[in-house]
């Protein structure tokens, strides 16, 4: 597919090669780009710019002197940024391995025929609604160690709950629990769509051949629903990478440092007015992402096309 | 015909919705142009304050009183949140232009940081400026210029105990971190929690380092200049690092409250008060909220300073008051107004409008303010400090601008168990490092 989308306007350029060319491929006067390229410009080419400079600068939002790269060696001589980093990665990787599987099981159930599925499908995908700074908050009181629901209702059947977001064991990986409470209806729904487009015949054809159901679900299913796998973890691998509202809702990084992210470091040091370095902490932030999921992307979707 | 009316219909709520947004804009620059004109003398100051209750209490009951001795001018009180959030609006607004006609602020490094040679209005030719504490002067003066009115008393960062469980277990107020630390066991064995700490809110985490500075300066009289110079740190300094390893010390010893990961300072106070908790190394301004809440606390929590090595040198660390300024962005008559309310705030009138107000958490900043004679007994165990010669000084962000943005963070992991003491001192000495290179200071 993506070859051939490459080819064919190479081919109609060849054919209406001439000295106007560039005013026959494009029907539009330049006057037409200038409101979108205007507002491109101010509202997204120019602060990306500028944050590269001022990413060099120490710059305490009333002055700004140019320091080189200190923003960026002190940035990686920050002591939470290696947590930050660690942790930014196992929220990421455990918030999208969760979403794949839940997602996918989910799904499976929901395209079945069950009662009220229609209701069941809105169910799931209701907390993708919520806010989630509320639901950040929520959950922080329903996981009072002492208070909370989740613990008292534990403790009835005598297990002594942690404290879920203050204990450094727990922290990152509670806030992981909730967020894929609030992102897996994204996931279901994506696949849901993905497996209901899987045309009926090659599951018919698999019941006359005698698949089993676990044969029909990992041969036909899980292949063809590969387009959907990959958006879901794409969209949650970067969804997971630059997490912050609702870490920040619930522990803000805590205890300590514990449950610290990348963004959340970068927030803290802006919080700090340390202008500066939190843009360059952005900086560096925006190449990370880029390394990550560039690559990966194109890895997913390569695959995508052999099959 | 059906659906002709139903798009009549349509349009008549369409043409309604939008006869309503035209009205309500209308409306709004309306009273706005009300408030700005309504004869010459009649100014409305916007005055931003940080949202914790008795703050804005007393805001508001500074405005009223200013406001019946000066008709025409009307106080309106507007919040922010506190900590470190705050820090942030009352930057961004400053640097844009969009401060409110007063506003409220930290004295001391804080203040340092939000550039008043160039965002606020110096007042120090106003006769008030002469009137005001030396202590608290010094922290509101960058560059010789004198900038803030003083908002509330000195507070002190001591430790807050319960009188009677003292009296019930025959103890003694510690004047060194040994007798205290031999009062805890005892606690503890009556099967009360010794020490109270609440990281649900973590800058209450900070008591026991900043608390403790009157004990380092004892130990180290050049500390504060030094640590300013990048020539004394916390990791280094045995005398500084006591606080540090003082902290982990009570968490090693189990003597926090059994829910000190996630309670809030309500609970804190609210232990303390009850006597489920015996000491709370705390700021002495939530006696205001303590007393509010449990009118007994007034009587039963007492207050003495955080103990150290040397009985003899033992002495309570104070904070400076709050100061209100005037940012640049304020001029004309709006100036004028916030010069007089600058001028109430500091006068013996302020003092007592936020006396009334609520609870007084220490001595005043103006030299004619006196206390009122019913003080809960926090306040009143601070004057023998205050009154002797050498038993108080102020706290390390008075005198040095340097303060790292992260300690709450690093003395929440000591006292949790998280980091050991002199790893988080040596932690919170690369934090400060880098507040000083954003301050441009030398030696950094």
């Amino acid at each position: 597919m993506a070859t051939t989308s490459i080819h064919t306007p190479a081919k109609t350029r060849t054919t209406v090669a001439g000295p106007d060319r560039g005013r026959l491929r494009s029907p539009y006067s330049t006057w037409f780009y200038l409101p979108a390229a205007i507002v491109y410009g101010v509202l997204f080419a120019i602060p990306t710019f500028a944050s590269f400079y001022f990413s060099l600068t120490r710059w305490s939002i009333f002055e700004s002197k140019f320091i080189g790269f200190g923003n960026f060696v002190t940035f990686f001589q920050e002591p939470a940024l290696v947590k930050g980093f660690t942790n930014t990665l196992i929220y990421a990787v455990v918030t999208s391995g969760t979403k794949v599987v839940l997602g996918l099981l989910l799904a499976v159930l929901l395209t079945s025929q069950i009662v009220a599925r229609g209701y069941l499908r809105s169910v799931v995908f209701f907390p993708v609604l919520v806010s989630t700074i509320g639901v950040g908050l929520t959950f922080t009181v329903l996981m009072n160690p002492e208070r909370g629901l989740i613990n008292s209702a534990l403790s009835v059947i005598g297990i002594d709950g942690p404290g879920w977001l203050t204990d450094p064991k727990y922290a990152l990986l509670s806030v992981a629990a909730v967020d894929v409470w609030k992102g897996v209806g994204l996931a279901t729904l994506i696949y849901i769509a993905g497996i209901v487009s899987i045309p009926g015949e090659y599951l018919e054809a698999a019941k006359v051949d005698g698949a089993s159901a676990w044969q029909s679900f990992r041969r036909i299913i899980l292949p063809l629903a590969r387009p959907a796998t990959v958006t879901v973890i794409i969209l949650s691998l970067i969804g997971g990478l630059r997490s912050f509202d609702l870490i920040w809702a619930m522990t803000r990084g805590g205890p300590g440092f514990t449950s610290d992210v990348i963004a959340s470091v970068i927030y803290k040091q802006y919080q700090a007015g340390f202008y500066g370095l939190s843009t360059a902490g952005n900086v560096v932030l925006f190449v990370v992402v880029t390394a990550i999921v560039l690559p990966l992307s194109r890895f997913l979707n390569r695959k995508e096309v052999e099959l | 015909m059906n659906t002709s009316r139903m798009i009549r219909s349509r349009t008549t709520a369409l043409a309604t919705l939008a006869i309503t947004a035209l009205a309500l804009t209308a409306c709004s620059a309306g009273s706005l142009g009300s408030s700005e004109e309504g004869g010459s003398d009649a100014v409305t100051l916007n005055f931003l304050v940080d949202n914790a209750d008795q703050t804005l209490k007393t805001a508001e009951q500074l405005g009223k009183d200013f406001t019946a001795k000066n008709p025409g001018i009307t106080i309106k009180v507007e919040t922010r949140p506190a900590g470190s959030e705050g820090d942030n609006i009352i930057k961004t607004r400053l640097s844009t232009g969009d401060m409110t006609d007063v506003f409220l602020y930290n004295t001391g490094s804080l203040f340092q940081a939000i550039a008043p040679k160039k965002n606020l209005v110096p007042v120090g030719d106003q006769p008030f400026a002469g009137a005001l504490a030396d202590n608290f002067k010094s922290t509101v003066t960058a560059d010789g210029q004198v900038y803030g009115a003083p908002y509330g008393g000195f507070m002190g960062g001591a430790i807050l105990y319960n009188k009677p469980l003292y009296a019930k277990l025959g103890l003694q107020v510690p004047k060194t971190w040994a007798e205290f630390m031999a009062n805890n066991a005892k606690i503890k064995a009556a099967g009360v929690a010794p020490v109270i700490q609440t990281y649900g809110e973590t800058w209450t985490s900070q008591l026991f380092v900043l608390g403790d500075f009157h004990n380092v300066s004892a130990a180290e009289p050049d500390f504060a200049d030094k640590y300013t110079q990048n020539q004394a740190k916390y990791g280094t300094s045995p005398a500084a690092r006591k606080g540090f390893e003082h902290l982990q010390q009570v968490h090693d010893l189990g003597y926090e409250n059994k829910d000190f990961a996630s309670a809030k300072m309500p609970d804190g106070l609210k232990l303390l008060a009850q006597g489920k908790g015996a000491h709370y190394p705390i700021l002495s301004a939530v006696v205001s909220e303590l007393v509010a809440t449990y009118p007994a606390a007034a009587k039963d929590v007492g207050l003495f300073a955080i103990p150290g090595d040397d009985a003899a040198k033992n002495g309570l660390t104070v904070w400076s008051p709050g100061g209100v300024y005037i940012p640049t962005s304020t001029t004309g008559a709006k100036l004028d107004a916030a010069k007089k309310f600058l001028a109430f705030v500091a006068s013996k009138e302020g003092c007592d409008s936020q006396a009334k107000a609520g609870a007084v958490t220490g001595p005043f900043a103006v030299k004619d303010c006196k206390l009122p004679t019913e003080v809960p007994q926090v306040v009143k165990d601070m004057q023998p400090y205050i009154d002797t010669e050498g038993a108080s000084s102020l706290a390390l962000e008075f005198l040095s601008p340097v303060k790292g943005p992260s300690l709450e963070q690093i003395t929440v992991e000591v006292g949790s168990g998280i980091r050991k003491a002199a790893a988080g001192a040596s932690l919170y000495d690369e934090d400060v490092k880098k507040q000083a290179q954003q301050l441009g200071l030398a030696g950094w």
